[in-house]
């Protein structure tokens, strides 16, 4: 092995100029291989996380629907008839989640949930001169929905932690607060369904990106909400779990929905349509990187069939001293492999300087306040993704060279002379 | 009872393209250990064809060939390889050495290849060898940096590494000219004689022929002239 290592190196320098611009042909495609795919995943990781960063794992909540079974099924007289009931109404007009105190401590006791963050959710209408604008008012505690949810990185002014220490505030969704003509420091009127009239106090502005979002909506702290709501004490609307694995949501929203008789809803079912845009372009971004390194195979095979022709002696000298075919065929692979390898690990450091280069190119939107450049991924799998490829490619592109050397008749050669 | 390195058992060889010709029939051929034999012939009489079936590097024949008392037949070309290596040196018209390596890697090569000695030792036998045929003093040398005569003397260092039992020749002072072709072949004679080294020689050339111990000569495919034929 040593040997067919040593044996190899001199031939590779012995043609050292084709066998740099065969390897400057993999450290190219390597490298356009690992920035664009940094640059693809970066991409997608901002999209997902414009959505799945804000959105919880799992949500429990209440919904207000009809119960599955009507009084008159469990009345023992009726039940071997088949019922007919018209004009079904919800009798219960909360959407409480009953018992949310000890659901809480239940799931935070999970070892699969790695936070929950509770919510109160109703529609409010805010008074602007003659005019309501209908909106919906979300009590949360800032702390949690800061650590699960980036709440703060949103908040394009003011303090969010306010929310907490001023009672009676608010923060506004920014398109919402021109709608209303405020800023912070100033106050708002709204009026809740059961008719009661309050005066919070704006202490900042909150943008998510999505214009439709930051039209409706507004955060208070839960103590707040709960007021607005008239409701005391544990009152919560909505449980919001992050999960340790996000996989798990579909699988625990079902179980959790049935061992605390709720409502539950996985990020799976909402973002299905992410998935799928993210799939797409990481699809597209693979199939752009094995277009270049197919082409630059063709360079490593070229330069090895070239090597293969001139060096018909060599070979042939080789076969006739004691080198079985195998041996051979070892040499140019290893030749290939090493073309491959230096290509390589020149392309993953070009991949990351491009993507470096990159990352401080300025990209600002105003429906992206958290990014000031181009997002870049650095995730380790794309360079080991690129190492593999280069290895795989090269030595593909070498099998065919390497078998013809390992088949060449020493007699042929020699008698020719 | 003299120790047979060579035997070859009715060797038949047809080239089948563009028609079938008979290059060999039933050739039957022994060489015993320390003898210097040449084999020659008319151009196209089959000399370097029989000497490639011999040396085991061409397999399309008929016949049974031993090399040191072991049946070549049927053995796979993995192993064939390392029967040339361990037990076969050749020396061709042209030197083939490699012109990347220098002079004492060309001749380490094989023994590097058999591994039955470290790398060090190989070193050294290689030196021993060359300093033996006079040219020591290029082993650091590149290869293409030799005069023609000097390569070959490397080629037969370079046969000689692994101590085979036959050294195998085909045309080797043919690219020589006579004062070069005298040296190599007062080697070989040396080599026969001082180290009891078995030599095959293929050779068009009457008179090298002439001075070596046996002469088998051939003529269309067969061997006509067998003085110590046993």
């Amino acid at each position: 092995m040593k040997l067919a290592i040593s044996i190899a190196r001199s031939l590779l320098q012995a043609r050292w100029r084709q066998t740099l611009v065969a390897a400057i042909g993999v450290t190219f495609s390597v490298g356009m291989f690992v920035a664009l795919l940094g640059f693809m995943e970066g991409l997608n990781g901002m999209l997902d996380s414009l959505f799945l960063n804000r959105t919880p794992h799992i949500r429990l909540y209440n919904e207000l629907k009809p119960a599955d079974i009507q009084p008159v099924m469990l009345k023992p007289a009726y039940r071997a008839g088949h019922h007919f009931i018209h004009s079904i109404k919800s009798k219960d007009s909360k959407s409480e989640i009953r018992n949310s105190a000890a659901i809480m401590e239940a799931l935070r006791q999970d070892g699969r949930v790695a936070g929950i963050a509770p919510k109160v959710t109703m529609e409010v209408f805010f008074n602007e001169g003659p005019s309501d604008i209908a909106a919906a008012v979300n009590g949360i505690d800032v702390l949690q929905e800061d650590a699960l949810f980036h709440f703060s990185d949103y908040v394009q002014s003011g303090d969010p932690s306010n929310l907490e220490k001023v009672p009676n505030s608010i923060i506004l969704g920014k398109a919402l607060a021109e709608r209303l003509l405020t800023n912070i420091g100033e106050r708002v009127q709204l009026i809740t369904p059961e008719g009661a009239q309050f005066s919070l106090k704006v202490v900042a502005l909150w943008q998510s990106g999505i214009q439709d979002f930051d039209r409706i909506q507004s955060f208070t702290s839960l103590a707040t909400a709960r007021k607005l709501s008239g409701k005391t004490g544990n009152y919560v609307t909505d449980i919001q779990i992050r999960l340790m694995n996000m996989e798990d949501a579909p699988a625990l929203a079902k179980f959790y929905g049935q061992q605390f008789n709720t409502s539950a809803q996985d990020v799976q079912t909402v973002s299905a349509e992410f998935e799928t845009g993210s799939f797409i372009r990481s699809l597209i971004s693979y199939v752009v990187g094995v277009t270049l390194l197919t082409v630059s195979g063709f360079g490593i095979y070229n330069i090895l069939n070239m090597m293969i022709y001139e060096k018909m002696d060599t070979i042939a000298i080789l076969k006739a001293t004691g080198f079985s075919g195998r041996d051979v065929r070892r040499i140019f692979t290893i030749m290939a492999l090493s073309i491959g390898a230096f290509g390589g690990l020149a392309g993953l450091l070009l991949g990351g300087l491009l993507s470096a280069g990159i990352d401080q190119v300025p990209f600002r939107t105003s429906s992206l306040p958290t990014i000031s450049t181009y997002p870049v991924s650095y995730e380790p799998f794309i360079y080991i993704t690129g190492a593999v490829f280069s290895l795989l490619f090269t030595w593909l592109a070498g099998w065919l060279p390497s078998r013809k050397a390992g088949t060449i008749d020493p007699v042929i050669i020699i008698r020719g002379k | 009872m003299e120790e047979i390195i060579l035997e070859a058992r009715n060797i038949s060889k047809n080239f089948h393209d563009p028609v079938e010709v008979k290059v060999l029939s039933e050739i039957v051929l022994r060489v015993n250990k320390g003898e210097f034999a040449s084999i020659t012939g008319k151009s196209g009489c089959g000399k370097s064809t029989l000497l490639y079936i011999l040396s085991t590097m061409d397999t399309d024949y008929d016949g049974e060939l031993f090399i040191d008392g072991e049946l070549m037949n049927g053995k796979s070309e993995a192993a064939l390889a390392r029967v040339r290596n361990g037990k076969i040196g050749f020396v061709f018209q042209f030197h083939y050495l490699l012109n990347e390596f220098s002079v004492l890697q060309n001749v380490m090569l094989p023994g590097l290849k058999l591994g039955q000695f470290s790398p060090n030792e190989v070193a050294q036998r290689a030196i021993t060898k060359l300093n033996m045929l006079g040219i020591g003093a290029l082993a650091q040398r590149k290869a293409s940096q030799l005069s023609g005569g000097e390569k070959q003397r490397v080629a037969i260092a370079r046969a000689m590494i692994n101590d085979p039992c036959i050294i195998m020749g085909d045309e080797p002072t043919g690219n020589l000219d006579k004062k070069n072709g005298e040296v190599v072949f007062d080697i070989f004679r040396r080599l026969a004689h001082e180290y009891r080294q078995t030599l095959l020689i293929v050779t068009h050339d009457q008179e090298f022929a002439s001075r070596t111990d046996r002469i088998i000569q051939m003529e269309d495919g067969k061997i006509i002239c067998k003085p110590d034929q046993f």
